[in-house]
Parts: C-alpha cells; sequence; structure tokens
C-alpha cells in the first residue's frame, strides 16, 4: 500500500489561509490503513484545525468527508457536491488522490495535507517500511524476493558492500542489511547459484525518467 | 464581595474496572473531591481515541482527565498501555495547535485507590485553573460538552 504521514497542524492551516470554508477529504483505501488519511483522521485533523485557526482568530469552516477512493474518478462523484460548496479542498490522499481531484475539480483549488512516503508494508503495529520503488522493472526473483533497491540503503545489485555489522546496514543500523536477508533467503529456498550470476547495471528507462510513466492496455480501452 | 474564582470543567473519561469503581468507594467513603469533573465511564481506557480527547477540548473542556488501570492491570491486558500513548500523541497535538499539553493527563488508578483519586483531581483542578480558561471556550457552546460523538 501506499504510506504517509500527516503534515502538521500550524503547516495545514497556512496551506489553507486563503479559504474561509474548506472541505477535509479522506479517502478510505491505502491512507485508512496506514492511519494517515481515514475517516478517523479527518475528524481529528479537522478539529485541529478549528481549533487553532480560532486560537489565531481566523475564520475557517472545515467540512469532513471521507470517500472510499480519491484516486478513481468513479469514486470522487461522491464527494462532487461537497466540494461544490466549499472554497477548496484539503486532501488526506496520496499525492495520486490530490492529482485526481484537481483534474476531476478544475477550477477549485486543491491541497495535500499529508507528506506521501512510500509503497511499503507494516512492519509492526505502528511502524510502516518501504518495500518497493515502484522502479518499473521487477528484479524481485531474483533476490528471493527481498528488493536490494529498496531495502541496501546503497542499492548494491551484486552482493553486499562489506560495510554492515553483524546484520545490520551500515548506513542505518536501526535497518537489517538486506544483502544479509537475500542471503539468508536464497539459502533458505536452495537457490544461492542465483548470487554467481554477475547483474548488469540496471536499467533506469523504466523508472522515473522522462516524466510521467503510463501503462496502456488495448485490450481494455473502449 | 468574594473575588469570582475560575473554575474550570474537567472531563474525566474514567475505566469501568478502576478509577470509575474507585470514585465509587471515594463516595463510599465520603471523600471529597472538587465537583469541577465530569466523569465519563469507559469500558477501557483503550476503547478511547485522539478524536474523543480533541472534541472535548474543541467543546470547550478546560482538561481532560484519563484514568485507567495500574499499568500491568488492565481487565483487557494492555488498554490502558494503548491509552497511555494516544494521550502522549494527542499532547503533541495540543501543543501543535497552541493548547497547553497540561490540560490532558492520564493517570493510573486501581479500584481501591479513592484517596489517591480524589488527590489527583484535586491536583488536576489546580494545575487547570492556574492555566486559565481553555481559550476556545468563548466562542463555543459548552452544552455541546455533552454531545461527543462515539464511533460504533
Amino acid at each position: 500500500m501506499i504510506v504517509a504521514q500527516r503534515k502538521n497542524i500550524p503547516e495545514l492551516l497556512s496551506i489553507v489561509e486563503k479559504h474561509r470554508k474548506v472541505l477535509l477529504l479522506g479517502c478510505g483505501t491505502c491512507v485508512t490503513v496506514c492511519l494517515a488519511g481515514g475517516q478517523r483522521e479527518v475528524s481529528i485533523i479537522a478539529s485541529a484545525l478549528r481549533m487553532v485557526a480560532k486560537l489565531k482568530n481566523r475564520a475557517l469552516e472545515v467540512e469532513e468527508l471521507t470517500i472510499e477512493r480519491q484516486c478513481d474518478n468513479v469514486f470522487l462523484e461522491q464527494a462532487a457536491e461537497a466540494v461544490k460548496n466549499t472554497d477548496a479542498v484539503l486532501s488526506l490522499g496520496c499525492g495520486a488522490g490530490v492529482q485526481a481531484l484537481a483534474e476531476r475539480f478544475n477550477g477549485k483549488p486543491v491541497y495535500a495535507g499529508l507528506d506521501t512516503a512510500f509503497i511499503g508494508i507494516l512492519e509492526e503495529r505502528g511502524v510502516w517500511a518501504e518495500k518497493c520503488a515502484a522502479c518499473g522493472q521487477c528484479v524481485l526473483h531474483l533476490y528471493g524476493g527481498i528488493c536490494p533497491i529498496t531495502r541496501c540503503a546503497k542499492k548494491m545489485m551484486n552482493g553486499p558492500c562489506s560495510g554492515s555489522r553483524e546484520d545490520r546496514c551500515e548506513v542505518n543500523p536501526d535497518r537489517p542489511c538486506a544483502w544479509q536477508l537475500i542471503f539468508k533467503r536464497l539459502k533458505e529456498i536452495g537457490q544461492l547459484d542465483r548470487l554467481k550470476e554477475i547483474k548488469p547495471p540496471k536499467n533506469w528507462r523504466p523508472s522515473q525518467s522522462g516524466g510521467c510513466r503510463t501503462i496502456v492496455r488495448e485490450d481494455h480501452r473502449v | 464581595m468574594k473575588p469570582q474564582v475560575f473554575e474550570p470543567k474537567i472531563v474525566a473519561f474514567c475505566c469501568h474496572y478502576c478509577a470509575y469503581s474507585s470514585a465509587d468507594l471515594a463516595g463510599s467513603m465520603r471523600i471529597q473531591y472538587p465537583p469541577n469533573v465530569r466523569i465519563i465511564r469507559t469500558p477501557c481506557t483503550g476503547r478511547l481515541e485522539t478524536e474523543y480527547f480533541m472534541k472535548a477540548f474543541e467543546n470547550g473542556a478546560d482538561g481532560v482527565l484519563v484514568a485507567g488501570c495500574l499499568e500491568g492491570g488492565c481487565h483487557f491486558v494492555e488498554g490502558n498501555l494503548c491509552a497511555k500513548r494516544r494521550v502522549t500523541y494527542t499532547r503533541d497535538m495540543l501543543a501543535e495547535v497552541g493548547l497547553e499539553k497540561e490540560r490532558l493527563r492520564m493517570v493510573n488508578i486501581s479500584a481501591a485507590m479513592a484517596r489517591p483519586l480524589a488527590d489527583t483531581i484535586t491536583d488536576m483542578v489546580e494545575t487547570v485553573r492556574n492555566l486559565g480558561p481553555n481559550p476556545l471556550k468563548s466562542k463555543n457552546n459548552l452544552t455541546n460538552l455533552t454531545k461527543l460523538e462515539t464511533r460504533s
């Protein structure tokens, strides 16, 4: 899922400072699961915004709404009426949600209330970790299902950097060395021979070069 | 004429299994505590969410007291520890908003601790009295205090 975290309250207030009536719009998908922008967070942040605005003698009305998914035009229709009745939208969706809103409701200011961080998973209660960099050409099959691009601080593709201590990363000792994990995992599944093969430099063209990436499925087009 | 003293209104979320019972015991023992608290019984402090505290302050509460079981003694194993972390998170958010962190406090009280509960309430009332009224209060209708939303 996409993992995000909220901006601090004074920053959110400064983002909407030009408006008197704002729709705080949550998203029921990824950001609900990572406890950043679901119905509950909308309620909490709306309260905080109203309070800070009153304390600063600012007139600010905050409407609350959470829809199932902000990155899908079909679901955006659920917010159309509320968007129409407010001066601006402060989205608690990910970056994709914010941009989908801005495209759907042209002429209406749309702002991001979250900092979208990464694609990751819940590692333990209250801890999310990045697992995928969306590089566009997955190599997980070569590394026992552990991504060296995301999880190795130096993105090493042909073995460890030799800087790790025990099984800890040299750059961030709080994190395990990705190559230690890769070696352990490949040994467990009997595929250590995969490490004998030298991998060529990674092709980064499918990644974030050349602007916005698109995928076209002709069989699904109408 | 006596000078008017600020009497804070404090919402006290009390766990059914400990602090609420100790308030009951305080009554039986004729132990007095300030009438500034509005006690709300909860099945466990682990049921409390950040939004409850925020709504209380938004609606004009001068202080919020969360009273759960002693650590290690929660009826639901670790509900009070969850509440402790949420209170810490909310205190930081109150600071971001511009309210004093001291207006929100969590304490651990067993069902037998009637006197410590009374002392805690007295201390909380004095702390909030010194901080002064919730600055949001003048712009709110206090009757909303009874309309805290709950999520099913």
